[in-house]
């Protein structure tokens, strides 16, 4: 693609661009991140401090980055997809060999004042590079078994250098959205077909390697397991999370117990309430109304991500679009479905709502991309 | 790279129909979130929301009441008092440091029990109750109890506590409990969840860590409701939990007593056993320490000074202490030379004081020499030639299975800590861990248990009890209070007549002018012993040392004496208890072992005290006077006595 595919004639130019944004998308994002400052300052005990105000200032700052991408024409972001992956990665070895330990797990980077979680930062840029990628690559031979194994090795990588962390969460979400694009780009389904297989697999040998000493993952990782399949096994220890989570989401009822009322929050049963348990606290006390419009809410946010990708007939835009849409379904299912007791306890924040900083700016980042490729989408002649 | 027409129109295609898909996809996936949701919220909310209820009702575990330990006639080796304590949730607290900061105020609580307390708390979660102060008065509960409001998240408790009321009579034996420590959780997939409350305490050694399965009992649970900032408000209900189970040692208490002080002021062993069960009736060693210090926690001054003390009082020397049995291993050498049929006891032996095997001299104890021997006078007299030559006629690999048989360098199965097995070296033992062959003259030192063998006091309890019984008795430490007799053990099949010599050898040692245990004789006609001398060498003695004149053993230096032992049993005619004695380096053991084994031997068959009647006339002044200063510090258990229910 280049510049001259583009009708640079009905190209909106300068500050028209904006009212050439995904508005939709926009309104719906400030909708469920209200969500969040609400929960946050319930979970506080009624006070915007510590959590709401730093969550607020973090949003704000969030769309006008948002923004700032949306401005910035989508081949300038294709051109620069390989060094943004380039220097993901680097930021990821960074981690391997300087990172700072925190929870048994290696995640953050600190460079001077600055706490980087680039692992984060790697979900954008994996797409960004895929979709550049399948952009250049010759459309018939996009099933070669050579260009796939070129598309897994720019998903693998990564994926390699997070679960060494150790970050499981993480590395499962950058390899489900790479592979959202991969799919879209038009790979013969038979691949996906073996790679399900392939971790069917891999699954089994997980569980098989328990005990002995090529034990695959952490024993912690191991007990979360355990507590996922059955969490009544032992209600004081590891399904201690999950069993308070799911109490707290089940008794909200139709409408809730009421803001600031659920006692599951209030007697600090819950753990993590105000980060990946967030979602618990909401379903407590606005019930079944709160949290079932905020999965609502989150179909119309891929809705209208949708729209971007259908609009577009530019092939990077439309992947890129594509990418940013599965990761961030894969943030909310997969967090939802963990504190509904449907999926294991990995740490995935809820997209927009769960307080904390990376996760939010790349996502943040992320729409603005999604965005510019709304913007600069080509029109057809008229 | 730039594309047709027919190649953009062909990739538009390929990506909507397939982001149509995953956009199915993604709204299946999210339905099924929705559907999850409904059914949590509006299908099964009453039971969660009952749940929600429970959770402010809050469930405590209640520690089980550990098992008691008796000993054979109902005396209480271990017991539980009642211990008034301060639990601290870190939840309820608040500001913790703030709280502790307060009670440091209102009870004696020194730094160090504030910062495990904080640390406790901070490991654990925050619900959990952390105990920060045990064994308080009366008063200290009423105070905290009255400023209860300045205490957020601190609660006062009654609960157990062992108590060993014998205090050092049976540390090694029964051992003790302490809290629970990362070690003890090590490899223990699911612990018992009981482990998981702060400052619960399991079996650390002994019988209470052996059998730290059946002491333990099952944990109770009590529901508690707790109001909004989690105080208790009242206790729903409880379920108790199962108490331990009690148990039975075969030890009699009052022999323990008297054979610890028997033995007091020295690094000494002795190991009572029955003969026909194998009941080991006293396993003492001295210096013992005061159990009740570990439960309430040492000081490390006081830790340091039993970890440093020369006499080892933290060791158990009955079981895991190694001596070379010196001379008491005799019989073990008669009966491996008469099972090969390479004498029979009669034959006598020519003594000059020493023999020559293979170029080196072994000498006799005698320098002079004993004459002609047999087997009963090289017995009693301990005559080392005599063996010297039995173990070149049978040979190692027979000694070595009549050793096994008697019962020697056997691990046995007990319940107590680090059970030694000794050594029984033989041929292959000293390939496989020397890699070396065995010499003639490793022979003739095993012969007199000098050399590479290595017993513990309760082998050589057994061993007696053994040749006593004629019976493959083994010892053991918990009896079923319910059984009606102790269990007979299989015959080990020695020929009475080689039996007899022995016994007689044995008999000779100290009711015969020449044995060497002659002035520890019984006159008591129903309790007449036997029993054997040993002295084994610590220190090889030199041959310069041999030139220049052997030094009395007075004059070296402690650690280089020679340990002195004696075995024993009683009556001659129908033996019932058998008794190991060793004295770490306490010289001679017709000396230093022999009168302790028969005060011990007597005190068992006598309910824990020797009569004064059993001992030659010309003794009991002197004995009399030794009993009465003895006396003052046994203990009186009477008021340790528990009804058998």
């Amino acid at each position: 693609m280049s510049y001259l595919e583009y009708n640079t004639q009905r190209m909106p130019k300068g500050a028209a661009k904006m009212l050439h944004l995904n508005w939709a998308l926009v309104v719906l994002l400030i909708a469920v991140a209200c969500y969040g400052f609400v929960m946050l300052y319930s979970v506080a005990g009624g006070s915007a401090r510590p959590w709401m105000e730093p969550q607020l200032q973090r949003f704000v700052i969030g769309l006008a980055v948002m923004f700032i991408v949306a401005m910035v024409p989508i081949w300038f972001w294709r051109s620069v997809s390989g060094l943004a992956y380039g220097l993901s990665t680097l930021l990821l070895l960074g981690v391997e060999f300087f990172g700072a330990v925190g929870m048994g797990a290696q995640r953050w980077l600190e460079i001077g004042p600055l706490r980087l979680q680039p692992s984060e930062l790697a979900k954008i840029t994996t797409i960004m590079a895929l979709a550049a990628y399948y952009d250049w690559v010759d459309i018939k031979k996009i099933s070669r078994p050579v260009f796939v194994v070129g598309a897994a090795l720019i998903v693998l990588f990564p994926v390699f250098l997070v679960v060494r962390q150790p970050d499981l969460g993480t590395s499962l979400l950058i390899a489900a959205a790479g592979g959202a694009v991969i799919f879209a780009a038009g790979v013969h389904w038979a691949y996906f077909a073996g790679v399900i297989g392939t971790f069917a697999g891999l699954v089994f040998a997980v569980f098989a390697s328990r005990g002995t000493d090529w034990q695959l993952l952490k024993d912690y990782q191991y007990r979360r397991i355990d507590a996922f399949l059955d969490p009544t096994l032992d209600p004081l220890g590891a399904g201690y999370h999950i069993n308070q989570a799911m109490i707290a989401l089940g008794s909200g009822g139709w409408s809730g117990r009421g803001f600031m009322e659920g006692t599951q929050s209030r007697l600090n049963f819950l753990p993590e309430k105000h980060t990946d348990f967030i979602f618990t606290t909401l379903a407590e006390e606005f019930g079944f109304i709160g949290a079932g419009s905020l999965l609502v809410l989150y179909m119309l946010i891929l809705a209208f991500c949708l729209v971007t990708v259908l609009r577009t007939s530019n092939r990077y835009a439309a992947l890129l679009a594509v990418g940013v849409t599965a990761n961030f379904f894969l943030y909310f299912a997969v967090n939802t479905a963990m504190v509904m007791g449907l999926a294991p306890v990995v740490g995935v924040p809820l997209p927009l709502i769960s307080y904390g900083g990376s996760a939010m700016m790349v996502l943040m980042v992320g729409f603005g991309l999604l965005q510019s490729a709304h913007v600069h989408r080509p029109r057809l002649p008229t | 790279m730039k594309r047709s027409d027919r190649e953009k129109e062909l990739s538009r295609r390929m990506i909507t129909r397939r982001a149509l898909g995953l956009g199915a996809v993604m709204t299946a996936v999210t339905g099924t979130l929705m559907w999850r949701l409904r059914d949590m919220q509006l299908e099964q909310a009453d039971a969660f929301r009952l749940l929600a209820e429970e959770n402010r009702i809050n469930l405590r575990l209640l520690p089980p009441t550990r098992g008691l330990i008796h000993d054979r006639n109902g005396v209480l080796l271990a017991g539980n008092e009642q211990n008034y304590r301060v639990v601290m949730t870190r939840d309820d607290a608040g500001d913790i440091d703030l709280v502790l900061a307060r009670l440091q105020k209102l009870i004696a609580l020194d730094d160090e029990a504030v910062a495990r307390a904080r640390d406790d708390m901070m490991r654990n979660r925050p619900f959990v109750p952390v105990t920060v102060a045990e064994r308080l008065s009366w008063e200290d509960i009423s105070r905290i109890a009255a400023n209860a409001p300045a205490l957020p998240g601190v609660t006062p408790e009654m609960g157990l506590s062992r108590l060993y009321p014998l205090q050092a009579d049976l540390a090694h034996v029964v051992g003790y409990v302490g809290p629970v420590s990362d070690r003890d959780l090590e490899g223990q997939d699911r612990p018992d969840p009981v482990l998981m409350i702060p400052r619960f305490q399991i079996g650390k050694s002994g019988v209470e860590r052996a059998q730290e399965d059946r002491l333990r009992g099952k944990a109770g649970s009590q529901r508690v409701e707790v109001n909004s900032v989690g105080r208790v408000m009242r206790e729903l209900d409880r379920v108790e939990g199962e108490p331990g189970e009690n148990l039975h040692l075969t030890i009699d208490a009052r022999l323990q007593n008297y054979a610890l002080e028997r033995l007091d002021g020295q690094s000494a062993a002795a190991v009572v056993i029955d003969v026909e069960s194998g009941d080991i009736l006293a396993a003492a060693s001295a210096p013992s320490y005061d159990a009740n210090l570990f439960v309430r926690g040492i000081s490390s001054k006081d830790y340091n000074g039993l970890l440093e003390n020369d006499y080892r009082p933290l060791v158990n020397k009955c079981v895991q202490g190694m001596y070379p049995p010196g001379s008491t291993f005799k019989m073990v050498t008669a009966l491996a030379a008469l099972d090969a049929a390479e004498t029979d006891g009669r034959e006598r032996v020519f003594c000059p004081g020493h023999m020559d095997v293979s170029g080196n001299r072994f000498h006799c104890w005698k320098r002079a020499g004993h004459g002609r021997v047999d087997l009963v006078s090289a017995l009693a007299e301990s005559c080392d030639v005599y063996f010297y030559e039995m173990s070149q006629r049978c040979g190692i690999e027979r000694i070595n299975a009549m050793s096994e048989r008697l019962g020697l360098g056997i691990r046995y199965d007990l319940p107590m800590t680090s059970v030694a097995s000794g050594l029984n070296p033989s041929r292959e033992w000293k390939l496989r861990t020397r890699d070396a062959d065995w010499r003639i003259g490793d022979t003739v030192n095993v012969s007199i248990g000098q050399g590479y063998v290595l017993t513990t006091p309760l082998q050589l309890a057994v061993m007696t009890a053994r040749l006593a019984s004629n019976r493959a008795v083994l010892p053991r430490l918990i009896r079923d209070p319910m059984e009606r007799a102790a269990p007979q053990a299989a015959s080990l099949d020695l020929r009475p007549e080689w039996l007899e010599m022995i016994r007689r050898g044995m008999s000779d040692v100290v009711n015969d002018r020449r044995g060497t245990a002659y002035s520890s004789r019984v006159v008591d006609p129903t309790m007449v012993m036997a029993g054997k001398t040993g002295t084994s060498q610590v220190f090889r003695i030199t041959q310069a040392e041999r030139d220049s004149g052997i030094r009395r053993q007075e004059d070296l230096p402690w650690n280089r004496r020679n340990h002195a032992l004696f075995v024993n049993f009683a009556p001659l005619d129908n033996p019932k208890v058998a008794v190991a004695v060793i004295v770490e380096h306490g010289g001679g053991g017709s000396t230093a072992a022999a009168p302790i084994g028969r005060d011990i031997l007597l005190a068992a068959l006598n309910d824990g005290r020797p009569p004064l009647s059993a001992y030659p006339t010309s003794q009991r002044n002197r004995i009399s006077a030794e009993q009465d200063a003895l006396a003052e510090r046994l203990r009186d258990l009477g008021a340790f006595r528990v009804s058998r229910a």
